[in-house]
């Protein structure tokens, strides 16, 4: 607790949670990636996530318990960003001329902003494809029916392009975030320092490359 | 060659202050930025004005006395330089220049470009020192420093304390600074024994000034000694494990 009351503490919370919600963010990429297969295939794998570890665990508690450890993972990432962010404003003075920045990219300029819309897109799309809530979710949405609530979702051309523009947002904070965590957590040595930011530009593209592509296959009727 | 300077003026720390522009013309592009400060200085002090007020030392680029915001970039346009080292010549004829102080909560500006850095001072009071006893001197060659890690200490210590780093950084942060204070102790064996706790306490100290690191890497850009973040991350690294090995006593 008095380590998490640190600003450093808070920025290692950020990277190991940041890592947790990168496993996650990877594994719901693939796992969508089996729409591509169509034969109800995504149904059954939602379908086997529900039974994880069954019988050994009743049915669906594993399933709970990952989304336990991903609420909390969301909730502690957000609120050290939340605090670091007020402890920012507080140490900064505004310079009163021109500002010329050297280094700093966009997408580490835009963290905050990034974050927030992912966490707001995050509430639609749960709204849309695990809630069912209308108007979020499409009409005849049904539980347990992925691919066909996926596919009518994905026909709206406005929703189409909110997830286009979401997944772009993400992947501009994967962008900096994975490389960022190194240094919060403490890891750089010349031997591969490097390789830090290829991780990160290679993580963010196999993303936004891996979930965009879904809503342009429905545009098509590639699938659905 | 003429330029057209807008400097921040001051009177005090409690006052506003704002921007006054300066015609400064027949300098020489060999003159340094100070220099150029300084003829217009001499020009305000005989036309009976009151001259602008900045830090400066040395002028050789190692003491960490001078350092202003120029054109929006600390120590001004050009890499690796203090402010005393740039010339004129990076600058081009007729030229509008802007010059202000650093800027950051914890570096209150006291006149003109002048600012409160010892915030500094108290972060290297926690733990920028080594607790030996003194006495003769013991035989070199009984502790024995691999060259990489005496040369990676040795590019800590290049730090001048200008606060560049502090300044170029959205956030205020001195985790460079900071850093850098820390590790050119840290990574040798008389500065080792207190590694741990010399991070704890600076760290802490830190944080009641300034504000945490997001890994912009402004402040890497910006040192006129070229210090690395490397230094952030093993500082970090150091940091949590000294949490999570501290046993009270810090």
């Amino acid at each position: 607790m008095e380590f998490y009351r640190s600003a450093v503490g808070k920025k290692w919370v950020m990277g190991v949670t940041g890592i947790a919600l990168l496993g996650f963010v990877l594994a719901h990429m693939i796992g969508n990636l089996k729409v591509y297969l169509g034969d109800g295939q995504l149904d059954s794998y939602a379908h086997f996530l529900r039974e994880l570890l069954y019988p050994l665990l009743p049915k669906t508690v594993t399933l709970w318990l990952m989304r336990t450890g991903l609420v909390i993972a969301f909730l502690l990432h957000i609120h050290a960003a939340a605090s670091l962010t007020l402890l920012n404003r507080r140490a900064n003075t505004a310079y009163r001329g021109p500002r010329d920045l050297a280094v700093a990219s966009y997408a580490s300029r835009t963290m905050r902003w990034s974050g927030v819309i992912v966490a707001v897109f995050l509430l639609w799309h749960l709204a849309d494809l695990t809630w069912g809530v209308t108007p979020m979710a499409p009409e005849g949405w049904t539980a347990g029916a992925v691919e066909a609530n996926l596919a009518a979702s994905l026909s709206r051309g406005g929703v189409a392009v909110l997830y286009i523009v979401a997944n772009l947002l993400l992947g501009v904070h994967i962008y900096h975030g994975a490389w960022s965590l190194f240094q919060s957590l403490g890891l750089a040595h010349p031997s591969y320092n490097r390789w830090r930011r290829r991780f990160a530009q290679a993580f963010s593209a196999v993303i936004v490359i891996g979930n965009v592509s879904i809503p342009i296959a429905v545009w098509t009727g590639w699938v659905g | 060659m003429n330029i057209t300077l807008r400097a921040w003026r001051q009177a005090g720390p409690s006052d506003e202050g704002g921007f006054e522009t300066y015609q400064v013309s027949d300098l020489s592009s060999d003159m340094s930025f100070l220099e150029m400060l300084d003829v217009l200085n001499e020009r305000l002090t005989l036309e009976g004005l009151e001259p602008i007020a900045f830090d400066s030392d040395c002028r050789e680029g190692i003491c960490g006395a001078c350092g202003v915001m120029i054109n929006g970039r600390a120590h001004g346009p050009q890499a690796a330089t203090a402010t005393c080292q740039l010339h004129m010549r990076s600058f081009q004829d007729g030229d509008t220049i802007t010059v202000e102080p650093w800027r950051a909560a914890a570096f209150e500006v006291i006149r003109d470009l002048v600012v409160d850095r010892s915030a500094f001072d108290r972060i290297v009071e926690a733990g920028g020192f080594i607790t030996v006893a003194t006495g003769s001197a013991p035989e070199a060659n009984l502790t024995p420093v691999p060259k990489e890690t005496a040369e990676t200490a040795f590019d800590a210590a290049a730090c001048i304390g200008c606060g560049a780093c502090v300044a170029a950084c959205p956030n205020s942060a001195a985790q460079l600074f900071t850093a850098a204070k820390a590790s050119h102790l840290n990574l040798l064996p008389q500065g080792g024994a207190e590694r741990y706790v010399r991070t704890e306490r600076m760290v802490d100290t830190m944080e009641r000034f300034f504000g945490s690191c997001t890994n912009h890497g402004e402040c890497e850009a910006a040192c006129p000694k070229q210090i690395s973040i490397d230094f952030i991350a093993m500082m970090n690294r150091d940091y949590v494990k000294a949490k999570v090995n501290s046993r009270g006593n810090a």
